[in-house]
This record gives structure tokens, C-alpha cells and sequence, in this order.
């Protein structure tokens, strides 16, 4: 039972320890698609939105398994969970959505091996979140990981508008470029401290 | 306008390796998951703050790397092309669990350090990448040295970011002080940023050191039988 | 991931049919052997940290005894922690014990949010003579060099060998809050110093030591052992 309040857990998802900046989760997208804004923000929205059900999934499987009290299962469940959340989310975009669907198009099959999504699942567990919480965690680290990608995308287009020493053009930039926006993300740490 | 007695040239140039030793020997430089192929970035910049953490998560994911690999290579003519994802995910979850157990059991305090990463290990990319890349086209022993390879240049890779950053970060190596007291230790090393910074700088010199590798590089010519 | 919709044929789906089962048999037999191996190490580890870290707050003690919520009162168990029953899941409570089995006093678990992330810590308590008397960080995510210290730094930590928490008047709270010293002003015995730098921190510990003792302190002087009789 974790005591935080809801503001608390929201300001420390989105900000202070921001999901890419802080705890290095999903940097595989995060260095994948943020070269344009647009695919970065799409990206990031879906992000969000499959993170919500994956909380609520995640919080009813931990008590399918303590009432099993089967532990060792708690791996497979969410990964289970995770990917069958992914599907479903496709199945649905695809319906309600065609056009959303052919925008994304590849991006929503890989969110299912993005380390944010199961880092969500076990750091909820790890933390005793209950629903309420779980589900504003979930929304503060979609948000923060949307903000992450979106300016890392925002300076990345206009990086491509420059002249880059064929040395450090590719991953080697974006990381530096990461480094530094991690390195403004420190100034939100004491927001949630009384 | 080319003249018409002129046949297209065939270039083929031969990366391909031949022999077993080679396909252990290409993932520690050739393709080397992080340096080179730039996946699985999300351990290597979060364990790497000492240099004992590194080498546990690099050794833990060889681990599951080569398990899974032996695993998914036993099966290949079993698992059928359309559930093959699932199947995959299954098997190297499972060898994850077995991973985070044996590492509880023993060394708590290296458990603790590396937290919830050692779960994540799953959705490590080099694994799934070779376990459908490699695995499911290749021998049992060929999968099983490609793992090896992979998973120590991997750990090398970690080494080499989690020296920087504990030397700089904390001045010692393996919790052994090197520098004097009088060293004030770079704390940006140990924070978030530092690791984004270590492992950019890091890729710069790999891509330093390749564009001199690339003058010298041998191409073979096919050339096709005039008409 | 989308795949053809042509029909699938009863022999494609015996094939997925046998993959699924099959892998799944091998998964549940290795995770399950590695399991049954890894419980009793895993167990004997954890039990031995533990030990450890709750005779480093009580200072002088031997072994340690757990303490179970039972009918609206704490008691001591043999049996060994049971959660069930626990009245706040979060917050373990621990009996140390000297040499002599003499009581040297509790030790507590308490956790609340640092300068960056939660901080998790167990200290000693002497309701007898009404002090805390041990502290030990047991996980935090605090800026290292900086936060970090709480746990490491000697003059922070000797703050907890004899730190007041008597009780108030109706014995329901705490007589002084725990607070951070002022700097030019005498500390008093409910004062601890705060760390240069870290003052965030410090002060994250003193409110986490405030909340959990004056909840705990009224509760601990009214222990019984299961017999019935005093903790003594």
C-alpha cells in the first residue's frame, strides 16, 4: 500500500524521474522515432494509451497471482499482457481509425517490445500501487515519455537543418543531445518533496 | 549511354562468416550488438554506474541470450512461422525468471543494485533479434557460439561504459579506490546523463575508428561473362 | 503483425496446437525447477540481511524477535512474521534482544518520498528510556555524493543514538516534533543536523521518522508477549 499522493505519483512519472531520461526505459523508440515531430507525437500518444490498459491489466493479473501465489509467473503474465494489449489496441485503430492505423503503421507492433511498457508493469508491482494510482502513474509516464520524444524529435529536425561532423552523425549525436536534455530534466527533482 | 558490349559487373562483397570460430568472434567486434548495431541500449545505460553492475547484467543477458538461443534453435522445425513472436517471447521469458532467481540466489546485494532490470532483460532487443535473425535458421552449435559471441561483446560493451563511469564517478574500479582522496569525483558520471554522454562519446570513437578501418577494406569482383 | 487471412488448415493448427503446448510444458518444468532449487537460498539470504540490518540499530543486540498485530495489539511471535493481520502492510517491527535476553528495544521499518525517489529506512527504538537509537537507510534513489550521504555519512547517522521522542502528555503523540536543526541556535535532544547539500534529504528523514514514530511509539509501549506477560 503506497502512500503517495496522486500529485506526487504524477509529477514524479512525468518530470522528475522521467521514464526515458531518468530510468533509460524505451530508448530504443525514443532513438528510433523522434527524427520527425509528427511520427514522435502519433508515437508517443499510443505510447500513452497502451500504457493506461496495461496498468489496469497489470493490477488485476498481481491479484490473480497472489491468490495463486504464483510468483514466478509474474514475468510471463505481463509479457503476455503486454502483447496481447498491443494487439488489441492495433485491432482496435484499425477499425475506428484506418487512417490513424496506416500513420503509425509499424511503430504499434515494436511498442510491444518497448522496455517503458513493461518497465510500467514492474515498477507499479515493485511500488504497490493500487488502481488509482496505477492508472495516474501510467498517464504521468505516457506523458512524460510523449514530452521526452517530442523535444528530442524538435531538436533533431532542426539538427538536420545543420552541418554534423560525419563523426558523431547517427546514434552517437542523439546521445549526446540526450544527455543534455536528461541533464535539464535533473532541475525538476525536489517538485514532490515537501 | 553506356556502349552495348558492356556487361553489368556482379559485386559481392564477403562478410559472411565461414567458419565457427567466426561466428562467435563477430558479435565481440564485427557486430557488436551495442557499438555496432546499437540495440539494447536501455541496461547498458542503466546498470553501467559501476563497473560490478555492468558485468552482472552483461553476463546475466549472455546467459539468457545463449539459453534461449540453444532453445529456440532445438525447436526451429517445430514452431510454426505464424506464432513463432509468441513462442519466442515465451521461451526467453521463461530463461529471464530462471536468470533473476539464480541471480537473488547468489548475490542479494547485486540484485538490489540492478533492480527491475534484470526483468527486462526480456524485451532486450539483441536477444529477440537473434532469436529470429539467427536462431530459428541455424544449428543448435552455431546458434549456441553466436549467442556466446553476442552476449560477450555485449558485456564488453558494458565493461567499457561502466569503467568510464566509475572511474570518473566515483574514482574506483570494482569498489577498489584508484585515485588519491584528493580526487573529486565527476558525480554527472553516475546520474542519468552521464551514461547518455559515456555511451555517445564511446560511439563516436567506434565510429572514428572504423572510418579509418574502411580504407583498407577488400571487395571482391564477380564479373559476369560477357554475352 | 497482421498475417493472411487465408483459412488455416487442421494441420496448421495442430502444428501451433503442439508449439504452444509443447513450449509451454518446457518453460513451466525450468522455471519451476529453478524456482523450487532458488526458495530456500533466496529465504536463508534474505532472512540473514535482515538480521543484519536490524542489529545494527540496536545497538548492542544479539538476535531479534518479529512482532504480529493480533486482536487490536501487538504481540510477539515466534512463528515469525506473518503480513495478514498486519495493520499497515508497509511498516515491518522487530524485537532485539542482547545476550542476556534483555530487551535492548524495536526496530522499525518506516518509507516516504526523498529529494528524487522513495526512501526506505529502519531505525531502533528504546521505549524505555524513550530515544531512537539506531538509523540504517535500507533503499533509496537519493543524488549520489550528495543524498546519498543519509545513509553513509557518520556524522549524520550519529544524530540517531540518543535522538528524544518522548511522548506528549495524553501519550497519543510526540511531545517534539523531529525537526532539522537551526544553524547559530542550540540543537535540542529532538534535533537532528541536516547534511550541507542535502538538506532536502535530511529533511525527508526527519519527517519519515516523524510520521512512523509518533504512530508506532504509543503502540510499542503497550506490547505483551504472547504469554501474556511484558516484553521484559
Amino acid at each position: 500500500m503506497n502512500e503517495s499522493s496522486l500529485y506526487a505519483v504524477f509529477i514524479n512519472a512525468c518530470l522528475i524521474n522521467n521514464f526515458v531520461l531518468a530510468y533509460f526505459l524505451g530508448i530504443c523508440p525514443f532513438m528510433g522515432v523522434s527524427g520527425k515531430l509528427s511520427t514522435a507525437t502519433r508515437m508517443g500518444l499510443a505510447v500513452t494509451f497502451v500504457m493506461l490498459i496495461t496498468a489496469v491489466c497489470v493490477h488485476a493479473v498481481n491479484l490473480l497471482l497472489t491468490l495463486l501465489h504464483a510468483p514466478y509467473l509474474q514475468l510471463i503474465s505481463f509479457i503476455i499482457v503486454i502483447a496481447s494489449t498491443v494487439q488489441l489496441v492495433e485491432m482496435i485503430i484499425k477499425k475506428y481509425s484506418p487512417t490513424l492505423f496506416r500513420s503509425l503503421g509499424i511503430f504499434l507492433p515494436l511498442i510491444t517490445t518497448n522496455c517503458a511498457i513493461l518497465g510500467l508493469a514492474l515498477f507499479q508491482t515493485n511500488r504497490g500501487y493500487d488502481l488509482v494510482q496505477a492508472i495516474v502513474f501510467a498517464f504521468g509516464s505516457g506523458i512524460g515519455f510523449t514530452l521526452a520524444l517530442i523535444l528530442m524529435a524538435g531538436v533533431r529536425q532542426k539538427l538536420d537543418l545543420m552541418s554534423v561532423p560525419a563523426l558523431a552523425k547517427g546514434a552517437a549525436v542523439n546521445l549526446i543531445i540526450a544527455g543534455i536534455l536528461a541533464l535539464s530534466f535533473m532541475g525538476f527533482a525536489g517538485l514532490g518533496a515537501d | 549511354m553506356l556502349p552495348s558490349n558492356i556487361a553489368p559487373i556482379n559485386i559481392s562483397i564477403n562478410v559472411t562468416p565461414v567458419t565457427t570460430t567466426d561466428e562467435f568472434i563477430k558479435g565481440l567486434w564485427r557486430q557488436n550488438p551495442i557499438f555496432v548495431q546499437v540495440l539494447g541500449m536501455c541496461s547498458t545505460l542503466a546498470v553501467t554506474n559501476s563497473v560490478i553492475n555492468g558485468l552482472a547484467m552483461g553476463l546475466a543477458t549472455a546467459f539468457v541470450l545463449v539459453m534461449s538461443n540453444i532453445l529456440v534453435s532445438s525447436l526451429r522445425n517445430f514452431i510454426p512461422r505464424q506464432v513463432r513472436m509468441a513462442c519466442y517471447i515465451a521461451i526467453i521469458a521463461t530463461f529471464v525468471t530462471a536468470v533473476d532467481y539464480l541471480l537473488q540466489s547468489l548475490s542479494l546485494t547485486l540484485h538490489n543494485a540492478l533492480g527491475a532490470f534484470v526483468p527486462l532483460i526480456v524485451v532486450n532487443c539483441i536477444i529477440m533479434g537473434r532469436a529470429e535473425a539467427f536462431a530459428s535458421r541455424n544449428t543448435v552449435t552455431r546458434s549456441c557460439l553466436d549467442g556466446l559471441g553476442m552476449g560477450a561483446g555485449f558485456t564488453l560493451a558494458l565493461l567499457c561504459v561502466g569503467l568510464v563511469r566509475e572511474l570518473l564517478g566515483s574514482g574506483s574500479i570494482l569498489g577498489v579506490a584508484v585515485f588519491s582522496s584528493s580526487f573529486e569525483p565527476w558525480i554527472i558520471m553516475l546520474l542519468p546523463s552521464g551514461g547518455f554522454f559515456t555511451l555517445g562519446l564511446w560511439l563516436l570513437l567506434m565510429n572514428w575508428i572504423k572510418q579509418r578501418q574502411l580504407v583498407g577494406v577488400k571487395v571482391e569482383f564477380e564479373k559476369e561473362p560477357s554475352a | 503483425m497482421t498475417t493472411p487471412s487465408a483459412p488455416l488448415q487442421p494441420r496448421m493448427v495442430w502444428y501451433m496446437y503442439r508449439a504452444f503446448v509443447g513450449i509451454g510444458v518446457i518453460c513451466t518444468f525450468i522455471i519451476a525447477a529453478v524456482f523450487l532449487y532458488t526458495q530456500p537460498i533466496i529465504r536463508d539470504k534474505q532472512e540473514a540481511a535482515l538480521q543484519q540490518s536490524v542489529l545494527s540499530v540496536l545497538g548492542g543486540a544479539e538476535n531479534k524477535r518479529d512482532l504480529v498485530w493480533r486482536d487490536g495489539s501487538l504481540v510477539l511471535t515466534t512463528e515469525g512474521l506473518a503480513t495478514d493481520g498486519m495493520d499497515e502492510k508497509s511498516a515491518r517491527v522487530y524485537a532485539g534482544y542482547d545476550r542476556q535476553d534483555r530487551a535492548v528495544g524495536y526496530a522499525i521499518t518506516a518509507n516516504g518520498m526523498g529529494y528524487q525517489d522513495n526512501i526506505s529506512v529502519l531505525y531502533g527504538y528504546d521505549p524505555k528510556a524513550d530515544v531512537i537509537i539506531g538509523f540504517h537507510v535500507l533503499s533509496s534513489r537519493e543524488t549520489p555524493g550528495l543524498g546519498s550521504k543519509i545513509g553513509t555519512d557518520r556524522k549524520f547517522l550519529a544524530n540517531f543514538l540518543k535522538l528524544d521522542v518522548s511522548l506528549n502528555a495524553q501519550g497519543q503523540g510526540l511531545a517534539h516534533a523531529i525537526t532539522l536543526s537551526k544553524v547559530g541556535q542550540p540543537k535540542n535532544s529532538w534535533q537532528i543536523d541536516g547534511i550541507t547539500g542535502a538538506t532536502v534529504s535530511s529533511k525527508a528523514v526527519a519527517k519519515i521518522l516523524r510520521d512512523s514514530i509518533s504512530r508506532w511509539a504509543p503502540r510499542l509501549k503497550l506490547v505483551k508477549t504472547t504469554t501474556g506477560g511484558d516484553i521484559q
